[in-house]
């Protein structure tokens, strides 16, 4: 999962784009006319310096290669963010970076 | 959640605590504190999607605004911010309020600064709602969104 993360200490703001295909269980397939089942992520987790300031629940509302943005307080530079997924198949992803 | 575990994560105050339960294998690294919520997110009304996560009382409050287009071509991408001045929040959820199911995030959160954005998908022209909970009360504001293609399949 590549999970492209920006973190800005200025106004303390955390963007970050999941690649997820993200499907709610109710779309067909075009070619089999099959529903496609659902595959999304319901847990998402945003840590600054280790400290949880997100714990979010999805469902496969949320648009394809989900998208999120949050501001924390008391943001610095050089403050470490990460943020972890995991979907309702059990695929986790996170990432690191550094507030700048 | 069953409620040994939620007893577990009530007495589970310090981060001592925490670390000797991920010791004892009743809580797995990397993953939410929380399970997934599945009775509010498998509500297909709006009333019982907001019993579900407590917010059937929440109260319209001009501090709290959600932003989005006002016309979505495509329901597939609708981006909604949630802005809110309260103080205090602990939690925020987005609803579109004509989707199959309506809950679609819902967030625990600690320092929060006011912004908080999501991209959500809508079947059909409805209000998208957010749910802010500050200091113990629930608050709530809502922005119709009109939806050229539906974007929920089906």
């Amino acid at each position: 999962m590549s999970i492209p993360i920006k973190v800005r200490a200025g106004n303390g703001e955390i963007k970050a784009l999941i690649s997820h295909p993200t499907e709610n269980g109710l779309r067909k397939d075009s070619k089999t006319g099959q529903l496609v089942p659902a595959h999304f992520i319901n847990s998402v987790i945003i840590m600054l310096n280790g400290k949880t300031v997100l714990d979010g629940q999805w469902s496969g509302g949320v648009s394809k290669d989900p998208f999120i943005t949050l501001r924390v307080k008391g943001m610095k530079a050089g403050d470490r963010v990460n943020l972890s997924v995991r979907d309702n198949m059990g695929d986790t992803g996170s990432v690191e970076a550094s507030a700048s | 959640m069953n409620s040994a575990r939620r007893l577990l994560l009530k007495a589970a105050g310090s981060a001592g605590l925490i670390t000797s339960a991920v010791a004892a294998g009743l809580l797995i690294p990397g993953r939410a504190l929380a399970d997934w919520d599945s009775a509010a997110f498998s509500a297909t009304r709006l009333i019982d999607a907001l019993a579900a996560i407590g917010a059937s009382r929440a109260t319209t409050s001009l501090d709290v605004a959600v932003k989005t287009p006002d016309i979505a071509e495509n329901g597939a991408v609708v981006p909604v911010e949630v802005h809110t001045t309260l103080p205090k929040v602990e939690s925020i959820a987005i609803l579109a309020e004509k989707n199959p199911t309506p809950l679609i995030a819902q967030y625990t959160l600690t320092d929060f600064d006011g912004v908080l954005t999501t991209r959500i998908k809508m079947r059909e022209t409805a209000k998208v709602r957010a749910i802010v909970k500050a200091d113990g009360k629930f608050y709530t504001a809502a922005k119709e969104v009109k939806i050229t293609i539906g974007g929920c399949g089906g």
